[in-house]
C-alpha cells in the first residue's frame, strides 16, 4: 500500500512517515502543495494525507485539483482548524475524512485503514459475515452460530460499522462520527458503555470473544481471540 | 500620515483648510458670488438700457420741438429757438443737461452751447443716433446725440449729457464690486466658524483615539449633551470600545485561565518524565512514565478542545452555518447516547418531548451542549436519581430542559457555575475541566437563547429558551410550505 504524505512540518512528516512506514506502508513525502500535486498526478497511490496549509498550494487547492482529474485517491485532510465550517468545507472540496491537529497517530491510522477498506466494492452485499457472527442488512436481523441476537437499531447501526471494518481499529470520535452522525468531545465514557452492551449480546456465550478493546486507541472485531 | 499626533491634534490654519466643512462653504461662497455677480449684472445691463431709451426719447422730443420751429419760420426760428434752449441749459456740467449745436455747411457755428462741431461727429452720417466722447475743447463730455442735415447744408446737431448715466453706472458697478467682496468674505467666515467648530468635535474624537491608542483602554469620547450626530457617533464610539474591552478582558482570562489549567499537567508530565530519566533503565518502568504523560496529554488535549469549543462558540464566527434544528430528535439523539452511561450509574432517565417549531442554530454545537448538561446531571446525581430531559414548545419558540434530583446549587451560586473554571466546593473531588456549563453558555448565547439554572426541588433544572427560528430566508426548511402557484 503506498501512500502520500503531504506535510511542511518536517517533523510533522518525520512522525508521520515512521509510524506509517511501521504499520506496513510505502510513504512518499511532499514538503510544499505544487510538489504533492505534481506527485498526486503522476504517481498511483492507495491514499493520501494532505495537510491543509501548505506553502506554494493550499491542501484544499490540491484536493479539489485531483477531484477535478477523476482522481478518486481517497484523500484524509489534517487540519488545525477545527471549527464546524471548516470540517464541512474541507469534506465539500473532496476530502474523504478530516482530522483536525492534534491528533492521536492512532486515530489517523485507524481513519487512514478505513479509508482504504471503503475502496473494496462490498457497498453492495445485503449480509455481512465475520467468523461465526452475520448481519443480515435487508431483515435487519443479525445471528452468531445461527443463535438469532436481539440488537437495538443503535446497536444494529454500530454492529455494522464495526463489520464493515472487520480486523480494524475503530476510535470512539469514528464511531460517534459515523454512527451516531455528531462530532464532538464526550468528557465520559458514553460509547464505552454502548460497545460494552453490544460485547454482552454478541460476545456473551459464545467462544471466541470477538469485539476487542484496544489499548489507548478504541476498538476492532474480529474472528480470532485477541 | 507622517505628522505626529500632537501635531496634528493642533487646529492651525491649513489644517482649517482641509476640513471638509471649510471646503464646503468655500464652494458655496463660490456659487453664491456667481449668482450674485449674475443679479447685479442683469441689474446694470437693464439700468444702462433703459437710460439710453429715455435718453433717446428725450432727443427725440427735442427733435420733434425743433423740427417745428423750423417748419413755421424757417432757419431764423431755428437758430432762435436754438439759441434760446441753449442758454436754457446754463449749467452744462450739471447732469441730464442737453446739448444743441447748429453750424453752417463749412461747420461754423450758428447757435448752440458746444463750442465746435466734434470731429468724431463729422464722420457720422445724418440720422443716427450715437454716443459722443467727450472732447476737452468742445465744451462737452460724454453725450448722446443725433445729427441732422437742414437745406443749404446747415447741420444741427442734437444731443443729451451722458454724465449722470456714467456716475449710475460707476455707482452701480462699485456697488456690485463691494457687494461681491462681502459675499466672498461672508462666505468665507462662516465656512471658517463653521469647520472649526466641526473641527474641534471631531478633534475631542481624535484625542480620545490617540489616547486610547497610547494605552489609556479606560478612554472615552465625551458627549456635548446636545444629542446631535456627533454624540450619536460618539455613543457608537464608546459602546464598540465597551465591547472590545470586554472581549480583551475575556482574552485576558482565557489566556490567565489556560496557563493555570495547562501549566499544572504539564509540570506533573515534565516531573513524571525527568523522574524516568534518573531511575534506572527499567523498560517497565518507562513504560509506565510513558503511558502517564500520554494519559495526561489526553487529559490536555480534552480541555484545550473545550476551550476552543468555547471560544468557537463565543466568537459568533458560525452565524453563517445556522440552520432549523429539530430539538424534539436532537435531544432524542443525546438521550439515546447517554441512556446507557446513565443506566450503569444506577440513575433514571426519563424523556419527554411534546412537538414544538424549530429553531435556528447549529445542530453540533446544541448537542454538545445538550450532552454537557446530560454529563452534568449524570456526574453530580447520586445513584438511584431520576434525570429528566424535555422539550416542548415555549411561546413562539422552543424550551429544552434538562433537570435531575441530585444537590442542585444554591440560587446564590447559579451565576458562579457558568463561569469558566468554576466548579462548587463539592465538586472538587469529581473529575472534569469546570468548562462544561460554560459551553452551554456560550452556545446558549450564540443562539441567542435563555440560559436559567432553576431549583428542581430537590436537584438543578437546567432550562435552554431559544426565540422562534426566523421565518425569511429558509429555503432548506421542510416546515416551510409551497407558495400557491403564481
Amino acid at each position: 500500500m503506498r501512500i502520500l504524505v503531504i506535510e511542511d512540518d518536517a517533523e510533522t512528516a518525520d512522525y508521520l512517515a515512521k509510524g506509517l512506514g511501521e504499520s506496513g506502508f510505502a510513504v512518499d513525502r511532499a514538503a510544499d502543495g505544487r510538489e504533492g500535486l505534481f506527485l498526486a498526478t503522476s504517481e498511483k497511490y492507495d491514499a493520501m494525507v494532505i495537510d491543509r496549509m501548505l506553502p506554494g498550494m493550499d491542501g484544499l487547492a490540491i484536493v479539489q485539483s485531483l477531484r477535478a482529474q477523476s482522481n478518486a485517491t481517497p484523500v484524509l485532510i489534517l487540519s488545525a482548524l477545527g471549527q464546524v465550517d471548516d470540517r464541512v468545507r474541507g469534506l465539500q472540496a473532496g476530502g474523504d475524512d478530516y482530522l483536525t491537529k492534534p491528533y492521536a497517530f492512532s486515530e489517523l491510522l485507524a481513519r487512514l485503514q478505513a479509508l482504504l477498506r471503503r475502496r473494496a466494492p462490498d457497498a453492495a452485499a445485503t449480509t455481512l459475515k465475520v467468523g461465526d457472527l452475520e448481519l443480515d442488512l435487508l431483515a435487519r436481523t443479525a445471528r452468531r452460530a445461527g443463535k438469532p441476537i436481539d440488537l437495538l437499531p443503535r446497536e444494529f447501526r454500530l454492529l455494522e460499522f464495526l463489520m464493515r471494518h472487520a480486523g480494524q481499529v475503530v476510535t470512539r470520535t469514528m464511531l460517534l462520527e459515523r454512527v451516531w452522525d455528531y462530532h464532538f468531545d464526550p468528557q465520559t465514557n458514553v460509547i464505552d458503555v454502548h460497545v460494552s452492551r453490544l460485547r454482552q449480546k454478541i460476545d456473551k456465550g459464545f467462544a471466541p470473544a470477538m469485539l476487542h478493546t484496544v489499548r489507548g486507541a478504541g476498538y476492532r472485531l474480529s474472528a480470532e481471540a485477541a | 500620515m507622517s505628522a505626529p499626533p500632537a501635531a496634528a491634534a493642533r487646529m492651525g490654519p491649513g489644517r482649517l483648510v482641509r476640513t471638509t466643512a471649510f471646503r464646503l462653504a468655500a464652494v458655496y461662497g463660490a456659487l453664491f458670488a456667481v449668482a450674485v455677480v449674475a443679479l447685479f449684472g442683469f441689474l446694470y445691463w437693464r439700468t444702462l438700457t433703459l437710460i439710453d431709451a429715455e435718453t433717446d426719447a428725450a432727443i427725440a422730443s427735442e427733435i420733434a420741438g425743433l423740427a417745428e420751429q423750423y417748419r413755421q419760420h424757417g432757419m431764423v426760428g431755428l437758430v432762435r429757438t436754438v439759441t434760446q434752449r441753449a442758454a436754457a441749459q446754463s449749467d452744462s456740467a450739471l447732469g441730464g443737461s442737453n446739448v444743441y449745436l447748429l453750424t453752417r455747411a463749412d461747420f461754423t457755428p450758428l447757435a448752440g452751447n458746444l463750442k465746435r462741431w466734434p470731429a468724431e461727429a463729422r464722420r457720422t452720417p445724418a440720422g443716427i443716433v450715437f454716443d459722443l466722447r467727450g472732447e476737452e475743447d468742445s465744451g462737452v463730455g460724454m453725450a448722446r446725440a443725433r445729427i441732422f442735415v437742414l437745406d443749404g447744408n446747415f447741420r444741427l446737431l442734437v444731443g443729451r449729457d451722458l454724465r449722470q448715466r456714467e456716475k449710475l453706472r460707476a455707482l452701480v458697478a462699485e456697488a456690485l464690486g463691494w457687494g461681491l467682496a462681502a459675499t466672498v468674505a461672508l462666505g468665507l467666515l462662516a465656512g471658517a466658524l463653521v469647520g472649526r467648530k466641526l473641527l474641534k468635535r471631531v478633534e475631542a474624537i481624535n484625542r480620545t483615539g490617540q489616547r486610547i491608542v497610547r494605552g489609556e483602554l479606560k478612554e472615552r469620547v465625551a458627549l456635548t449633551g446636545a444629542g446631535d450626530e456627533f454624540d450619536r457617533l460618539a455613543e457608537n464610539l464608546n459602546a464598540m470600545l465597551d465591547q472590545i474591552e470586554r472581549l480583551m478582558t475575556g482574552m485576558r482570562e482565557v489566556t490567565d485561565n489556560i496557563a493555570h489549567d495547562l501549566r499544572g499537567p504539564l509540570t506533573r508530565m515534565k516531573a513524571r518524565l525527568e523522574l524516568a530519566l534518573l531511575g534506572h533503565a527499567d523498560p517497565t518502568q518507562f513504560r509506565a512514565a510513558i503511558e502517564g504523560a500520554i494519559a495526561e496529554t489526553d487529559r490536555l488535549l480534552a480541555t484545550f478542545n473545550a476551550l476552543l469549543s468555547i471560544a468557537e462558540a463565543e466568537s459568533g464566527a458560525v452565524h453563517q452555518t445556522m440552520q432549523p434544528v429539530e430539538l424534539g430528535p436532537l435531544a432524542a439523539d443525546v438521550a439515546e447516547l447517554y441512556a446507557p452511561a446513565l443506566e450503569e450509574k444506577g440513575l433514571t432517565l426519563a424523556i419527554d418531548i411534546k412537538p414544538c417549531p424549530p429553531v435556528s442554530g447549529v445542530r453540533q454545537l446544541l448537542f454538545q451542549a445538550i450532552a454537557n448538561l446530560l454529563e452534568n446531571a449524570m456526574k453530580y446525581t447520586p445513584q438511584g436519581g431520576r434525570v429528566r430531559i424535555a422539550v416542548g414548545a415555549e411561546g413562539a419558540g422552543a424550551a429544552l430542559t434538562v433537570a435531575d434530583d441530585g444537590p442542585g446549587i444554591p440560587a446564590a451560586l447559579r451565576g458562579r457555575v457558568l463561569e469558566r473554571y468554576v466548579r462548587l466546593d463539592q465538586a472538587r473531588s469529581t473529575p472534569g475541566s469546570g468548562l462544561g456549563l460554560s459551553l452551554v453558555a456560550a452556545v446558549a448565547k450564540l443562539h441567542g437563547a435563555r440560559l436559567e439554572l432553576g431549583d428542581n426541588n430537590p436537584g438543578l433544572k437546567v432550562t435552554l429558551g431559544f426565540p422562534p427560528a426566523p421565518a425569511a430566508p429558509q429555503p432548506k426548511a421542510k416546515a416551510a410550505e409551497p407558495a400557491p402557484a403564481s
